[in-house]
């Protein structure tokens, strides 16, 4: 408990880390989920890094579309060396930022030819159907309602996980997940008139390469997109 | 002690039952409370500075750009700087900022010079009450501690 009755900043340097623009974890275990969020609010990126590093991923925190495009080498200064293979096996991004929008940053991972395969879920405080539509149609894997909660964190780390191991095989095909709680799976495209509570998901049925019967009034091109490569 | 110990631990419980009962509070609070464990336990302190030196930082952003003194107002950067109070505030579970962040975002669009010096006073008012009351929280849980027992886990619901 800190002295002065709970509001000195304990950890400041790592808290400056994170100001400053990065974030980085201790060293990735091969086996680690390592997640890139973007957000341009301080606190907002210490809340998710806390989240994603609860559910044991790592994590970089950036405070920019341009630093996560520089992160990720997909700048105009990317140098003509190719480092190592860049492990970033999800990106979480806020749409609403300053110079660029999550949206912005969705479409140049997905026009990448590097990062296209990696999941991009986006955060925002505003529930706009015709947003989180625009998204999802630009093969965003995901769309969290903020504030961002444990219980989302927990869903996506559960799906990612197998993706990245089957991934590894060179398998891109995502392995039939349990059904995400019922919060979010019944919050379908369908209902586009009611609220949307917490996230959209889109569990696509590997057997059939079907999309899943709640989000079949969706675009089907991104997902079906990643199936075929 | 541990009849101290267990009376400052009801203290403890009725206080903060009672900051989610008057609206201090939302279960955004309890959500970065799950977040705090022995290796971070002061997660949830250090969070809540962020989040109260955000509001000195913008509250003075929102009253700069509402002076009319320097020329015509811009709501719009009024509006940006709401726009982020809001964001930090639901953050945190900070429910009465929030709430009056978001009718502060209708003034500012509205262009509602009075709505929005009156919202700007109240959000000043609003976020030290709130300092002021998680202070006394936090007070009670280092007593607990310091007497050797261990801060309970409330429950809300």
């Amino acid at each position: 408990m800190a002295k002065d009755g709970g509001f000195s900043c304990l950890r400041r340097s790592e808290m400056i880390g994170i100001g400053i623009g990065e974030l980085e974890s201790p060293p990735l275990d091969s086996d680690q989920v390592h997640v890139l969020a973007v957000d341009d609010s301080l606190l907002d990126r210490i809340v998710i890094e806390r989240l994603l590093r609860i559910t044991s991923c790592k994590v970089t925190a950036v405070d920019s579309g341009w630093r996560a495009l520089e992160f990720l080498g997909l700048d105009d200064k990317k140098a003509a060396v190719e480092f190592d293979r860049l492990k970033v096996d999800l990106i979480i991004t806020d749409y609403c930022m300053p110079g660029m929008t999550g949206y912005e940053l969705l479409k140049k991972i997905k026009e990448s030819t590097s990062f296209k395969e990696v999941p991009v879920v986006i955060m925002s405080s505003e529930n706009v159907i015709t947003r989180i539509d625009r998204c999802l149609e630009e093969g965003a894997e995901d769309f969290l309602l903020k504030p961002v909660k444990l219980a989302d964190v927990k869903r996506l780390r559960n799906y990612l996980t197998k993706d990245v191991k089957v991934a590894a095989d060179g398998n891109k095909r995502k392995l039939t997940t349990p059904p995400p709680p019922p919060l979010s799976s019944t919050s379908s495209m369908e209902s586009l008139d009611s609220t949307v509570e917490s996230s959209l998901s889109l569990v696509v049925d590997d057997d059939s390469l079907i999309m899943s019967p709640e989000s079949s009034t969706s675009p089907v091109n991104s997902p079906m997109k990643r199936l075929d490569s | 002690m541990d009849a101290l110990i267990s009376q400052l631990q009801r203290q403890f419980r009725d206080y903060t039952i009672s900051l989610y009962q008057q609206g201090f509070l939302d279960d955004q609070f309890t959500e970065l409370k799950k977040l705090q464990d022995d290796g971070s336990p002061d997660f949830v302190a250090e969070v809540l500075t962020l989040f109260f030196e955000d509001c000195v930082k913008l509250i003075s952003n929102m009253a700069r750009s509402l002076d009319k003194t320097t020329g015509a107002v811009d709501f719009s950067q009024v509006g940006a700087s709401v726009h982020q109070l809001k964001g930090s505030s639901s953050s945190v579970g900070a429910k009465r900022v929030k709430a009056l962040c978001v009718s502060f975002k209708e003034y500012c669009e509205a262009k509602n010079y009075e709505g929005c010096v009156r919202c700007l006073q109240q959000v000043d008012i609003e976020y030290k009450a709130l300092k002021t009351k998680l202070q006394d929280m936090f007070n009670l849980e280092k007593q607990i501690i310091q007497a050797g027992g261990r801060v309970p886990q409330v429950d809300i619901n």
